[in-house]
């Protein structure tokens, strides 16, 4: 074989490669639209395309159970936990970023440790607690429980990003006579921007997905369910079949925002991954 | 500029570094007490329901009972009986049904003392080792299912993810065009929350119209269609599968990140040298990336021992990919035995605190490292 030939094989594999993972990626998701806009008996035919598209599916889903209800509680749930997370988590990271001083590495290491936990273990402990001062079944237990997982992980984040600004700026503050409280919010919030909005968006789509405490704490009662738990609740016209056209609907109405959001920050994203995993 | 900010060495502690300290306590201080009331009073609670006989219904007095959740010889703590305040024993060779009291006697079930109205003792000669057994984590063979069903899970989901996630990345990382179309399209599996995933997939694996047996029957690869999430052999597999098609972006992307820090100038060597690709790949590439592998995987592990949500949508019920967090949570909401399931969740937690003590120790972290 010339060489020519063979790279030209080579290059044609490359591409079957690239158009196989391109698939494999895809194929689940467009599954989902797909079955989602076919009604009656084609939703149990495998045509590739719709043979005619029709959105009952999408009526159904909020006719069926308190979908709009649902998706409102995610987000109110989702907002407050994110916010109160980057509120607490700013300060902190400042202080676990810019100042050295004695513990700092046993506080890193306790904040990692934390949002490494199985969340299972708080749980019988969590219920309790929840039952005892009568926020079982409202939504507060779990904008409470979220503050897991969503402060560890800005605070780790925050403070790697808060580690990369330059030292010279906190230096001129603290020449100027600025104390550690004004650096931060006159010199530090400024620059943090984009990073509070990734830390922001990366927290929020944690909280958005949650399902173990929703389901524990919120599960008995469709008007207080998260979208997670509404969406293995679905219950169809006999206990036997799932309504797998409403389901499919459900999975496409709060996936797209999600994908949108995500394809606009993708960049920021990534990095914002990477500075919690790669260089912690 | 030399040094840190606030370090003038000289003079030891100057004002402005125990200012500077002070300030740092303060700042962190909110956030410690949010955790310590969300995570740290929980996690000691769980751990001190797991040394009592808590039950979630309100009428009944919770005991201390030390380590029997975990490990106990005795009578069927199941077999309680609310009415004489002991344990129902069935003892099938004097044909006689006793009640065991925590006095440690056994009474006639069939003889009522005619002095006091209770229950008399039981007459004849009782054997332990007849009726009691060991009860508790230790000896659950539902627990050690579990937990070959986990160890199974993470081992195999994140050695794939690894290798599939390595090959995209290097894919990404080819200077190819329409690159980005490539990113963004891996970037969608893992935009998906892992409910909704676990339900196109529940729907795509369907037993009698999930386009999957579609395909795989069109193909002649199979005869019959397979019941993917309910099949004993096949339920932990599809696990694996969803999770993996799941989380490989994200370990694609952390790949990606590292393989975009290494230095150009090695390659050009290696490509004068005439290295061979495949050579270059494990003799460069692999050592170089290695330590942002470690901590993907470390990162990826820690995540898979704790699965709950995959497993609980995808194959309700089945015992046969049953995970810690699955048989634990099963125990304690709907089994409603606090006691015995926070005993599971502090199992599971004590596995994931001895492998992240391992690892730590074997990879000599340094969480203060100045950069």
């Amino acid at each position: 074989m010339s060489r020519t030939a063979r790279k030209l094989l080579l290059k044609i594999a490359f591409y079957v490669l690239v158009i196989f993972i391109i698939i494999y990626a895809v194929f689940p998701f467009y599954w989902a639209i797909n079955s989602s806009l076919k009604s009656g008996t084609a939703l149990f035919s495998a045509d590739f395309l719709p043979p005619d598209p029709a959105w009952d599916n999408y009526a159904a889903v909020f006719r069926g159970q308190p979908f709009a209800l649902n998706i409102l509680n995610s987000v109110y749930v989702s907002t407050v936990t994110v916010v109160v997370s980057l509120f607490l988590a700013v300060t902190a990271a400042y202080a676990l970023g810019r100042i050295r001083f004695r513990g700092r590495g046993l506080l890193l290491m306790v904040v990692l440790g934390v949002s490494m936990f199985p969340q299972i273990a708080v749980l019988s402990g969590l219920y309790e607690i929840m039952r005892a001062i009568g926020l079982y079944e409202t939504l507060y237990s779990l904008m409470i429980s979220y503050m897991i997982f969503t402060l560890p992980f800005t605070v780790w984040i925050l403070t790697t990003f808060m580690r990369e600004l330059p030292k010279e700026l906190e230096e001129a503050a603290i020449v100027d006579g600025a104390t550690p409280w004004q650096t931060i919010t006159k010199v530090f919030m400024p620059l943090m921007g984009p990073a509070l909005a990734t830390t922001g968006l990366l927290a929020f789509i944690g909280a958005w997905n949650e399902f173990l405490f929703a389901l524990t704490f919120v599960g008995g009662d469709s008007e207080l369910m998260t979208i997670p738990v509404a969406i293995t609740n679905f219950s169809g016209a006999s206990e036997f079949e799932s309504p797998w056209g409403d389901i499919m609907a459900a999975s496409v109405i709060v996936t797209v925002p999600l994908i949108v959001l995500v394809l606009i920050f993708q960049r920021k994203i990534v990095s914002g991954l990477t500075a919690g995993a790669v260089k912690g | 500029m030399v040094a840190d900010v606030a370090v003038p060495r000289q003079h030891g502690a100057s004002k402005l570094t125990r200012q500077r300290t002070r300030s740092a306590w303060i700042f962190i201080a909110p956030m410690l007490i949010v955790l310590a009331l969300v995570a740290g009073y929980p996690l000691l609670s769980t751990m001190y329901y797991s040394l009592t006989d808590r039950l979630l219904i309100a009428d009944h007095d919770t005991q201390f009972i030390g380590f029997s959740n975990y490990l106990y010889y005795g009578p069927d703590l199941d077999n309680y009986d609310e009415e004489f305040d002991g344990y129902f024993v069935d003892l099938i060779e004097q044909d006689a049904f006793l009640i065991y009291r925590d006095d440690g006697n056994f009474y006639d079930l069939d003889n009522v003392d005619p002095d006091t109205g209770d229950l008399a003792l039981y007459e004849g000669e009782v054997s332990t080792s007849d009726v009691f057994e060991w009860h508790g984590v230790l000896v659950d063979s539902l627990w050690w299912r579990s937990v070959w069903n986990t160890v199974t899970f993470s081992v195999i989901s994140v050695g794939l993810e690894i290798i599939i996630g390595m090959f995209v990345a290097l894919v990404l990382n080819a200077n190819l065009p329409g690159r980005a179309v490539i990113r963004a399209a891996v970037l969608i599996p893992w935009a998906i929350p892992t409910i909704v995933s676990a339900q196109m997939w529940s729907w795509m694996l369907n037993d009698q119209y999930g386009v999957i047996n579609e395909i795989l029957l069109s193909w002649g690869w199979i005869d019959a269609r397979l019941a993917f999430t309910a099949d004993r052999l096949l339920s932990l597999p599809s696990v694996i599968a969803v999770d993996v098609w799941k989380t490989t972006p994200f370990m694609a992307l952390l790949i990606l990140a590292a393989l975009q820090l290494l230095p150009g100038e090695v390659y050009e060597a290696a490509k004068v040298d005439g290295v061979h690709p495949v050579r270059q790949f494990f003799k460069i590439t692999l050592p170089l990336i290695r330590p942002a592998l470690m901590v993907a995987v470390i990162f990826r592990s820690l995540d898979a021992l704790r699965i709950f949500d995959l497993i609980y949508v995808l194959t309700p019920g089945s015992r046969d990919s049953m995970s810690m967090s699955i048989w634990a949570r099963q125990n304690l909401i709907d089994f409603q035995n606090v006691g015995y399931g926070s005993a599971l969740s502090t199992s599971l937690f004590l596995i994931i605190a001895c492998f992240t003590a391992v690892y730590l120790v074997l990879g000599r972290v340094s969480f203060d490292q100045e950069r």
